[in-house]
Formats: C-alpha cells, structure tokens, sequence
C-alpha cells in the first residue's frame, strides 16, 4: 500500500514540472517583451531600456529565466498582475473556493442523478427507459453550456419575474446588499451549478450504464442469483459495489472537463471564481494571471487524480497488486 | 442493374476506366461482403444515426450554400447592415429569422455562421488527426525513449484543462479563424494519439506483420500500410465523436469573444451580442445556440451509429 502510494507520488513529480514548462514556454513564444511599449516612446532613452532590461532580468538566457520563475513559483509566488499590481497567488486563493463550490456541487448532483438512473438503465436493458435514459443523456451530452445558461437565465430568472412566478438570481454568488447568507448563497448556486451538471450527467450515466452492464455479465453475478438470492441482493450487493468502483477513477479524469466547464459557466453566470478571473485576465492580456491560473488548475487536476488513484488502491487491491 | 449503373457515368472517361471509383463503390456493394460494406449496412438500419446523418448533411450543404441562401433566398448579405430593421421577428419585414441588433438578416449570419463554426471544427479535426496518427502510430511501433518521452507528454497535456490553455493562447495572439483551427487542434490531438498507440502496440506482434517483416517490408511501410488501416475504425469513430467537442470549444471560445472576431459570424459570437439585447429579441439568442445545439447532437447521434457499426464490441 504504501509503497504504491510512493511510486504514484513519485510520478507526479514530472507532470508538475512539464505543465510549468509548457505554461511558460507559451508565455515565452509571444513576440516582443515587457518592454517593448516603452520602445515606442520618444522621452525613454535607449540606455533606460538597457538598464530596465537588465534589471527585470531579461537580458539573461531561456533556461535561467524558466529557474528563476519557476523557483518563485515553487515558494508559492506566481508574480504581480499586469492589472492590478496585487500579487497573483493572493488573487487566485480568494477566487478558488467559489470555483471548488460550484464544480463539487455540479459534481454531486450530477452523481445523484446518474447513479440510479444508469444503474436502472442497465439492469432494464433496452426497455423504453434505457432508450429514452439514453436519449436524454446524448441530448443532454450535446448541449452547449453557455447556450443553456443563457437559456435558463433568459426564462428562469427574467421571465419568470416577468410573470410574477418565483425567480432565481441571474448572477453573482451572493446578494450585495444583504453582504450572502447561507441561502442567499445557496439561491444563486442553483442556476450555474445546475448547467454545469447537465453535461455531467449525462456523460457519468452512460458510464455507470455500461459499467453496470459488464458488471451484469460477471460470473459471481450467475454464482449469486444461482445461489437463490433476491434481485434486489444481488443488483446492490453483488452488482452496484462493484459497478460504482470504477466511477473513482473517472472522478479524476472529470476535473478537467469541470473546470473548463466552470470556466464558461462563471462567464455566464457573472459568477466570481477563477474561470471569470481566467477570462477577465485574458481580455486584459494580465498574462502573468493567466499562467498563474493554468497552473493552478493544472495542479488541482494532477492532485485530484494522485487522490482518485490513492483512493482506488485503496478500495480495489487488484490496482496496486499489478 | 449494374450493367446500367456502369453504362451511365462511361460518358467520363476517368470514370469508365475505373469502374470501382469511389463514387460508384456504395452502388456496386449490393450484398454486404466487405468490412466497409457491412458497417454501412448496419450502420443504415440505425435509425437515429440515419437522422443526425441527414441533419449533418443538411448543415453543411447549408455552409457551402451560404452565398446562395444569401442571394436567392433571404436576399441580405451578412454584413449588411439597416438601423430601421433592428429586432425584427420571425418573417417580419422580409427578414426570415429576424435580424439583430445592427438590423443584419439573421438567417444570412447564421448560414455564413455554420460555414465559419463547421470550417474551423472541420479543419481543426484533420489537423489534430495528422499529428494524432503520426506520434501515435510512431510511437506505438518504436517504444522505447520516443515512446516515453511522448507518452510523458500527452499525460502533462492532458492535466492542463484544454480551454485555459486556449485561453492563453488567445490572451496572447490575435486569432484568424485559420490559427484559432491550428490552436484547437494543438490541444487535441493527444487523446487520438494516445489511442492510437494503445492499438498499434496490440496490432504489432500479429502474425500478419511478422510476415510481413519476415518478406522485407520496411517499417515505414509495414506501419502505415499494414497496421494502420487496421486501426482505422478506431480513428473514425475518434473522430466522430471529437468533432462536436471541437464545434463547442470554438463556439465556447468565439461567445467569450475570444475566438472568431466579429464582423465575421460564428454561431458563437453571435451569441455574445444575443445576451447583450435580449430584452428586445430573445430569437437571437435561441437561434444561433439552437443551430450549435443541433448540430453537435445530430454528430453525436451519427458518431454513437458509427460506433456501433464499425465495431460492435466497442458498444458500450
């Protein structure tokens, strides 16, 4: 177990490293430097831009600049914001908990839904609500997100006032005038979270359809009905245990579609977490904010799926046995 | 019948000469014999992948026609702009779809819109294909260091959330719908070319190409004439089921104003002024959104077809 652990650790090390190369070799490949504007401007003398060249360090090679930069980045120093001058890492860590909000409860009720709905798919397979489960969940795969989102705000929150019927917020994570109570907050999660969890359900209850499915198929499923054991022993016990194992892993894999979902979701909703931030910084061209935030999103992902491995091995020995 | 069939196109010659052409090869395929021919039977009886078949086909007759719906059926060109005609409805004042908020014929931007959206989706694809198949076959076959190295490679890209890479790069170049193509399909490649490597490395120690090796068949050509159309219903089912993700991203990018520039139209942007002006015409918001709609879901439903078709055992 531990030595599993180690070895998994020990492979995280070199997807950290390469998103930081990558990160910063982009970041690198843009033409000009931060000087450059300065170069158009008749009152700065040439030996100015020398001295400010010299002194941002940008008169020294690739490799050197990457140590540097990433050395900072290591002690938790993403920089300053082209923007604001605040520091990078500051402005992040105020933003990320409303992302990690959003994300886990899109992620939760998508699981509520695509649990039971995949696992009764499976064992009435090919009846009429397989096909329409399934229906749904190719309808539901296909949607584009910020579209929905439009949609939902365009009829639940505008013409819903409109109407006299109980509305929904259309933006923002909280009220401004009575500073965001529990509910407050809560109400105003509803729409964006949602989205997000379309997508998402409809993607896990295939695959918790189809993992049910080949589950169905295994011997110890025949040994268990053989044996004279209810159905409903047999699908919950013996089936869905096994079924929902795999969904670990998957959880992983998800975080990356999670983020890019929250990314433009947040734009929609005008709800404040780091995918707003990520696009604010990119019409500002606040690059130094923008590579921050790869890189923590990057981070997160290789964690979240260090945590759903760990979490796996824990659950199945086969895993760290091979 | 065949005899008919052959008759007809002889009137070309390039054609006669070769009587199984591409063209004429749906046509000769009566009895489903062939690999080809079995999936397309199949593949046939599959009504809804029939449907987003039809819809799909009808899209893109839509882009490449766009000039034409513009001159003969909405008679509005997409840049055309009438400060009277801001908002209007469905057929009202001649305008088909109504028009928006610089009183452009919405019908037009969206025909133009599909050729902008399937364009880049559509290039993007073959790029990512390129460079998909290319490192996975070669990396699937050598192993050793190349191997490693890329497979190290695919697992970074991979960890990195694709749209705050493209983010990135559209924060630091001006994208033409061209490069912004070359961009989707830098990030996209590296699932095709892991999963292609996966099943070079299956394919490689089958008997065929041992034999093949044994007759003095080099590498390039054992991988690319032996092992690779023997994977190649993997590709195609890659593929798509890939496109609609690549019409997302784009759409995704373009809505958020980073992607196609206006005045070009993309069902994206047109999107970005739609949530501006709602207020006064809420069919252009579902319009443009509903044409993305419809068109990733009728490839969803034809890709999920051609899954079944190609390869029965990789139904889920």
């Amino acid at each position: 177990m531990g030595r599993y652990i180690i070895r998994r650790l020990i492979q995280v090390i070199p997807l950290l490293i390469g998103i930081t190369i990558i990160t910063f070799a982009i970041a690198n490949l843009v033409p000009g430097s931060p000087v450059s504007g300065l170069e158009f401007n008749p009152r700065t003398r040439p030996e100015d831009i020398a001295r400010i060249k010299e002194n941002l360090g940008l008169n020294d090679p690739v490799w050197k600049r990457y140590f540097v930069w990433v050395g900072n980045v290591a002690q938790g120093d993403l920089g300053i914001s082209l923007k604001n001058y605040r520091p990078v890492t500051t402005t992040i860590m105020q933003k990320l908990p409303n992302t990690l909000v959003l994300t886990g409860v899109a992620l939760a009720l998508a699981m509520i839904i695509a649990i039971p709905v995949g696992v009764y798919s499976a064992v009435k397979r090919n009846t009429w609500f397989d096909n329409t489960a399934t229906a749904i969940s190719v309808a539901g795969f296909s949607i584009p997100t910020f579209w929905f989102g439009l949609m939902l705000v365009l009829i639940v929150a505008v013409k819903f006032r409109e109407w006299g019927l109980p509305s929904l917020p259309a933006g923002g994570a909280y009220d401004l005038r009575n500073g965001g109570g529990f509910f407050d907050r809560v109400e105003h999660l509803i729409l964006p979270a949602f989205t997000l969890a379309v997508v998402q359900m409809a993607a896990w209850t295939r695959f918790v359809r189809s993992q049910m499915l080949e589950v169905l198929s295994q011997d110890y499923m025949r040994t268990a009905r053989s044996k004279g054991l209810r159905q409903q022993v047999v699908i919950f016990r013996h089936g869905l245990r096994n079924a929902i194992l795999p969904l670990v892993t998957l959880l992983g894999i998800a975080i990356p579609d999670l983020f890019a979902g929250a990314l433009i979701i947040e734009n929609v909703f005008t709800y404040p977490g780091i995918g707003q931030l990520a696009f604010n910084s990119a019409i500002n061209k606040d690059y130094p904010l923008i590579m921050g935030i790869t890189l923590v999103a990057g981070t997160l992902v290789i964690l979240g799926n260090l945590i759903a491995d760990v979490v796996y091995s824990v659950l199945d020995p086969r895993i760290r046995l091979n | 019948m065949s005899i008919a069939n052959d008759a007809q196109p002889s009137a070309d010659p390039s054609v006669a000469a070769r009587p199984t052409s591409g063209a004429s090869l749906s046509r000769s395929v009566t009895k489903p014999r062939t690999y080809l021919g079995m999936a397309w039977y199949r593949l046939r009886r599959n009504k809804l992948a029939m449907i987003g078949l039809a819809i799909m086909i009808l899209m893109i007759a839509m882009a490449l026609g766009a000039g034409l719906i513009a001159e003969h059926i909405t008679k509005h060109t997409p840049a055309e702009q009438s400060l009277r005609d801001k908002f209007m409805g469905v057929n009202e004042n001649g305008y088909l779809l109504g028009s928006d908020d610089l009183g452009r014929d919405t019908a037009t931007r969206l025909a133009y819109g599909a050729r902008v959206s399937l364009g880049v989706a559509g290039l993007s694809v073959v790029m990512a294909l390129t460079i998909g198949i290319t490192l996975g076959v070669v990396s699937g076959y050598f192993g050793g260091w190349v191997d490693t190295v890329l497979m190290r490679f695919v697992d970074i890209m991979l960890s990195i959330p694709t749209l705050f890479l493209l983010l990135m790069v559209a924060t630091l170049w001006r994208l033409t719908p061209i490069t912004l193509a070359l961009v989707i399909a830098a990030v996209s490649w590296v699932t095709l070319s892991r999963l292609v490597r996966g099943e070079v490395m299956a394919v490689r120690s089958r008997d065929y190409v041992d034999a093949a090796r044994v007759v003095g068949v080099g590498d390039r050509r054992i991988m690319f004439r032996h092992i690779l159309p023997n994977i190649t219903p993997v590709i195609i089912v890659w593929a798509s089921l890939t496109v609609p993700g690549l019409i997302l991203t784009e759409a995704a990018l373009s809505y958020l104003g980073l992607g196609v520039q206006p005045p070009t139209a993309s069902w994206g942007n047109m999107l970005t002024t739609a949530q501006r002006v709602w207020s006064h015409s809420w069919l252009m918001v579902v319009l443009p959104g509903f044409a993305i709609y419809i068109t990733v879901f009728a490839i969803n439903l034809f890709g999920n077809g051609l899954r079944d078709a190609l390869d029965p055992r990789l139904t889920d």
